[in-house]
């Protein structure tokens, strides 16, 4: 895979605050990337120098081969930037709003209004943007980021402030829009949203990226213990410390718990029980990659 | 949501692929119909901008109609000979006295008291009695005047000798100057200062705020772009105002009569709204807020609308207001409109006023670019 965007080394400090502090990633073309970290971490401020927002006190970002900052004519075209911020046009109309972005980059109306269907949002194309809810201007917000077939997206927490649903509804266009070949970076603080969508993550606090990989490489790496339960009544106590052969056993009334580092032997015998009923097993997510990190509790 | 929605893949549609040499047209276009539909549809700015100064042309325009000289109000107890024979001499007086009759004096003094009258008159041999009210001390002054004319003609004309020394008056302004004159081209200069500045402060910061200004900052399009759109909206707007507050002004009713180079407002009009625009563009580079800049751009234009002839004709003005007037630019903007408007000077005589507003508009804008930022950190 070609290299779409390397960092090497970034800089960044506001005062004595270093907002980043030394971060380097290369991320290839057609990638899913994602930067992952608690507010206050940096990741805003890394996407910003890699977009040309900012100007790095240290350290060298090219994208697409090309250096961001100064600003570049030559690479805008080529990027496509949705902000924190669902920045609009006061008082257009979706559709308006959409229009105006794409003739920013002399790309017809026509195509903005593709955009709007492929966001599903050609229902409320004449609605004003201040009407739009909070999943609806992000989708449109997107649109406009994409409006003009960037290769590179940048998208700085898209999920930040949305409903469970709404947040689910973003993720499957994110999914199509990567499928469609474009370089995405994403920063988000949802662990989930990274494990579910990214190819690879960096997990950045206080402004250095503490780990890189892929989501179930990270947690692998961990040997983080499974829980497996099931149904409680299902086994008596004997049986179940019999199953469990040393692994910790739980019941609370409603479960029974095992915790163990190998589950494939407790996972034989249950079944050997045909006590199957209510089974879950719980592996370690990102969420523990990161407690392990840094040894403190994930602040969102 | 499925791929299969989604549009071909970029290689297959060149036809749509962005160019990115030369000026920015299209974009320009796009910016400024995004900002003039932004403005209409805003209806308080709408009222603020247009509205509101209308009114103001509208009330001011009815109220000072019919202010040319006050007349005075007298109410003669009994019989006086004297102001009858000197009505009688002069019919100009007449257009100063408006003359009431009654016989009671108590009833007299009381019409005094009560300002329905302005003076009371009664004659007593050869004494004239006025009774007046320093309640308005104007009238007061302007009541003590006539009267002492009045006597002192009466007492030349019992002397049968003809006066040694003869008043001849003549008023100095232009005589066609009613206030329809001078309330269109300073109301018009205030609604196009409030237009400009408040046009150029709230699209800034709104833009900053919401991080649309980072945003276009991405895009392929330039900061003049930007710039030219924001002039080109408020100009347009500009002008548009200056038609009504002329299509207003000229009906009968109001009264007034454009000069022969009234056009010549139309570049002083251009001018004046790129120099509000640079004190916007300014307010809009130092505010952290809306509201910010708001409160910053009323404590600039309502002071500058009393101080630089637009609320307070400079003709009519104390000397030290029109001494500061010489440093507000909307001075030159209502003063430079007034002289080509309803003054009848030359084209030329607009030039000094636009090539001030400009110096002003060009050293502020160069100020704003030192402060300016593109984000609020």
């Amino acid at each position: 895979m070609s290299v779409a965007i390397s960092a090497r080394d970034i800089r960044k400090s506001y005062g004595d605050l270093r907002a980043v502090d030394g971060v380097t990633f290369e991320v290839g073309h057609g990638e899913f990337f994602g930067i992952l970290g608690p507010n206050g971490a940096g990741k805003t401020t890394t996407l910003e120098i890699i977009e040309g927002l900012r100007e790095p006190d240290g350290g060298e970002v090219s994208v697409l081969g090309l250096r961001p900052w100064p600003r570049n004519p030559a690479l805008l075209p080529r990027i496509g930037v949705q902000l924190q911020a669902t920045s609009f046009f006061e008082r257009l109309t979706a559709r308006e709003q959409l229009r105006t972005f794409a003739d920013l980059y002399r790309v017809p109306a026509k195509r903005a209004d593709e955009m709007l269907e492929v966001v599903g949002l050609t229902s409320s194309a004449a609605t004003r943007t201040e009407k739009l809810s909070g999943g609806q201007a992000q989708r449109l917000s997107i649109a406009c980021a994409l409006v003009h077939r960037p290769d590179v997206l940048f998208l700085d927490e898209p999920t930040g402030a949305l409903d469970p649903q709404a947040r689910r509804n973003l993720w499957d266009l994110l999914r199509a829009i990567a499928a469609e070949g474009h370089t995405i970076v994403l920063t988000t603080h949802h662990m989930d949203e990274a494990e579910t969508l990214c190819q690879r993550v960096a997990i950045m606090d206080h402004g250095k990226i503490l780990q890189i990989g892929a989501p179930a490489t990270l947690v692998r790496g961990l040997a983080h213990p499974v829980r497996i339960s099931i149904e409680s009544g299902l086994l008596g106590q004997d049986e179940a410390r019999a199953i469990a052969d040393g692994a910790t056993v739980a019941d609370d009334g409603v479960s029974l718990t095992f915790t163990t580092t190998e589950p494939a032997p407790i996972l034989a015998r249950l079944a050997d029980h045909k006590a199957l009923t209510g089974l879950q097993v719980a592996g370690a997510s990102l969420e523990d990659v990161f407690l392990q990190l840094t040894g403190r509790e994930y602040r969102a | 949501m499925t791929t299969s929605k989604l549009p071909a893949p970029p290689a297959q549609a060149e036809d749509v692929s962005p160019r990115s040499r030369g000026t920015n047209w299209q974009g320009f276009r796009s910016l400024s119909r995004a900002m003039f539909r932004g403005f209409v549809r805003d209806r308080a700015a709408l009222f603020f901008t247009i509205l509101f100064p209308v009114l103001f042309l509208l009330l001011f325009g009815s109220l000072y109609k019919s202010s040319s000289t006050p007349k005075i109000n007298v109410v003669e107890v009994g019989r006086v000979s004297v102001l009858d024979q000197a009505r009688a001499a002069s019919r100009q007086l007449d257009k100063v006295l408006t003359v009431t009759h009654t016989t009671s004096l108590a009833h007299a003094l009381n019409e005094v008291r009560q300002a329905n009258v302005d003076a009371a008159v009664q004659q007593q041999g050869g004494s004239l009695i006025v009774h007046y009210s320093i309640a308005n001390p104007t009238t007061a002054g302007v009541v003590n005047s006539v009267f002492s004319g009045i006597v002192q003609a009466a007492n030349q004309a019992a002397s049968h000798k003809p006066p040694a020394y003869q008043l001849a008056t003549q008023q100095v302004e232009d005589k066609s100057l009613k206030p329809i004159q001078y309330l269109t081209p300073g109301l018009l200069g205030w609604a196009i200062a409030s237009g400009g500045a408040f046009g150029a402060a709230l699209t800034l910061v709104g833009w900053r705020k919401n991080k649309l200004l980072r945003r276009l900052r991405l895009a392929p399009v330039g900061t003049t772009s930007i710039v030219t759109a924001r002039i080109t909206v408020s100009v347009a707007v500009a002008i548009v105002e200056t038609f009504v507050f002329i299509a207003i002004a000229t009906t009968p009713y109001f009264g007034l009569k454009l000069t022969a180079y009234w056009w010549m407002a139309i570049p002083v009009v251009i001018c004046g709204t790129l120099a509000f625009l640079s004190i916007g563009l300014l307010v809009g580079a130092l505010a952290k807020s809306q509201e910010a800049a708001t409160a910053i751009v009323n404590l600039i234009v309502l002071p500058m609308a009393f101080l630089g002839g637009a609320f307070i004709p400079l003709a009519f003005a104390p000397q030290w207001i029109v001494k500061v007037s010489y440093f507000l630019p909307l001075r030159y903007l209502v003063v430079g409109m007034q002289n080509v408007m309803a003054r009848g000077d030359g084209p030329a005589s607009a030039l000094p006023a636009m090539g001030i507003l400009l110096g002003f508009a060009a050293v502020l804008t160069v100020i704003a670019i030192r402060v300016f930022r593109w984000d609020e950190i």
